[in-house]
């Protein structure tokens, strides 16, 4: 049985001219594997994994089924939910410079991310900390679960979010944009440490992301969506024969390290909305 | 003669912020018509040496040229109209509540320059914007419109030299390859010379020619933008952040 089947899921917002699909009939499967979604901004990417979560807020309304570990999630209360949300299924944000509190410090953040769902004795619990910050490889943890958002460097800070996203020990995680917001030098140190997390654990991967090759590299396999539909689906590895004319203009857009074109060839948009 | 092939140099600049040293020792020079590029990561001060350049970061001493004249400490308007700028975002930097047509013709009109209906024709033509865009709101249109406005504003001035913010980093892929065409063009056309700062290498390898490494306040080093080619850089930290930009964007074995 699959960690997470999605089915028929579409999310609206109301337009002057109407409701507009922004996710429009999306159904995918997730085992324990790792699944990258790309697209650009718009595509709908971010939406699909709100809606997961159950995150989209009026006037957005979500319909479709949402099957996960066996429970329809789209049935369920918003008491219900609360019990999923952090303990079942995480996410990680793009900033976390705009995601942690700035007025409490690292440790108390972590720790309340557990406690919310599990009860330990509070030695145990600092233990728990203690041991999910020297997972995130903080080298110094007691140091740092001291430290306030606004002492963390940018990778620090998406270490720290990382510890707290994972310590109740999700069965999924979804990373939305992970590393947009980080230097290239620790981008790698990140996607690296939530891959290895992710597999020692045996969760399941979403991997939001606009950057085609980062999300090959990270997954098993890619959705591309566009205009909120998939346009596409393959294997990471098989990326570099992907045939939709939409992924092809995608990976052709991307400048490459060592450049000789003349000019980068770019998409015919008069078949979607405006450049 | 040979310094005024210089459109930009820069000798032993220290820049600094409420007297803070951000910026030490920086040395280069870009010719005229050349594309530079400074590169680092965040906090390297490579955006606060192209604020000196023209007169935003105040605090600087040392010798800054362009264009053939000495770098003033605040903005300057002569400078001004042959040396502009274009920012990262976008989203921010267009004024909300100005048209199209409203946000080019200002700084015609700062500038005195007549025939502005004309201009303002022209330079959204340039920059691939169609003429129904004139008297459109930022809001109305996607962020690729937007940053060719941004583009069209500072073109409109008919600089020579141009310094790029970060000039795609807030696009789309798709976008940003529409974007980078664009100022490859424009430069060719207009013998444009551009200083661009950018933590994207690849984007240094499409549009530049040469390239500062800068870190932590210092330039470490400069190479040619061939180098990014087979990634023989003389500086450890060149060399490290080099490779971690391979390592994040490439496919396996690709």
């Amino acid at each position: 049985m699959s960690l997470l089947r999605v089915q028929n899921l579409s999310v609206s917002f109301p337009t002057p001219n109407g409701r507009v699909n922004v996710v429009d009939d999306l159904s995918f499967d997730l085992g324990q594997e790792r699944l990258g979604i790309v697209g650009e901004s718009g595509s709908g990417k971010s939406m699909t994994g709100r809606a997961i979560l159950r995150l989209i807020r009026a006037p957005g309304r979500v319909s479709g089924s949402v099957i996960f570990d066996g429970t329809e999630l789209t049935g369920l209360s918003q008491r219900q939910m609360r019990a999923i949300r952090g303990a079942k299924i995480s996410m990680i944000m793009q900033d976390p410079r705009y995601s942690l509190n700035p007025v409490m410090n690292v440790g108390a953040q972590i720790e309340e991310a557990l406690s919310t769902h599990e009860r330990l004795p509070r030695r145990a619990m600092k233990q728990r900390v203690r041991d999910m910050l020297e997972a995130v490889r903080i080298n110094d943890p007691d140091r740092v679960a001291g430290m306030y958002a606004h002492e963390l460097s940018g990778g620090m800070g998406q270490r720290v979010m990382i510890a707290m996203m994972l310590i109740p020990r999700p069965r999924l995680l979804i990373a939305d944009e992970p590393t947009s917001a980080l230097d290239v030098s620790v981008q790698g140190d990140v996607l690296r440490l939530i891959d290895d997390l992710v597999r020692d654990n045996g969760m399941g991967l979403i991997l939001i992301s606009h950057d085609l090759s980062l999300v090959a590299r990270y997954c098993d396999r890619i959705l591309v969506m566009n205009a909120g539909r998939v346009v596409e689906s393959c294997a990471a590895s098989a990326l570099e024969h992907a045939s939709h004319p939409y992924t092809r203009g995608l990976l052709a857009a991307v400048p490459q390290m060592h450049e000789t074109r003349a000019e980068l060839p770019v998409m015919d948009r008069s078949q979607w909305a405006g450049t | 003669m040979g310094r005024h092939m210089n459109a930009i140099a820069l000798k032993d600049v220290d820049i600094g912020y409420d007297g803070t040293r951000v910026v030490e020792g920086v040395t280069f020079t870009v010719s005229k018509g050349e594309s530079f590029a400074l590169v680092g990561e965040s906090g390297s001060g490579k955006s606060t040496v192209l604020k000196a350049i023209c007169g935003l970061a105040p605090e600087w001493t040392g010798d800054i040229e362009l264009l053939g004249q000495p770098g003033s400490h605040t903005p300057n308007q002569s400078l001004a109209r042959r040396c502009q700028m274009v920012f990262q975002d976008p989203y921010g930097s267009l004024h909300p509540r100005k048209t199209v047509d409203a946000v080019l013709s200002e700084p015609l009109a700062i500038h005195g320059l007549s025939d502005r209906d004309a201009r303002v024709e022209k330079v959204l033509r340039d920059v691939g914007l169609d003429r129904r865009f004139r008297f459109r709101y930022p809001h109305q249109m996607s962020g690729g419109q937007r940053q060719r406005v941004a583009i069209a504003r500072a073109l409109i001035l008919g600089p020579e030299v141009m310094l790029l913010d970060e000039p795609t980093s807030a696009l789309d892929v798709s976008v940003q390859a529409e974007i980078l065409n664009l100022l490859k063009r424009l430069r060719r056309e207009r013998g444009l010379t551009y200083l661009m700062v950018t933590h994207n290498l690849p984007v240094v390898s499409f549009l530049c020619e040469r390239m500062a490494v800068m870190n932590k306040g210092r330039i470490v080093e400069i190479a040619p933008a061939r180098t990014l080619h087979d990634g023989a850089f003389k500086d450890p930290y060149a060399q490290a952040l080099y490779a971690a930009s391979r390592s994040v964007g490439r496919t396996r074995d690709a």
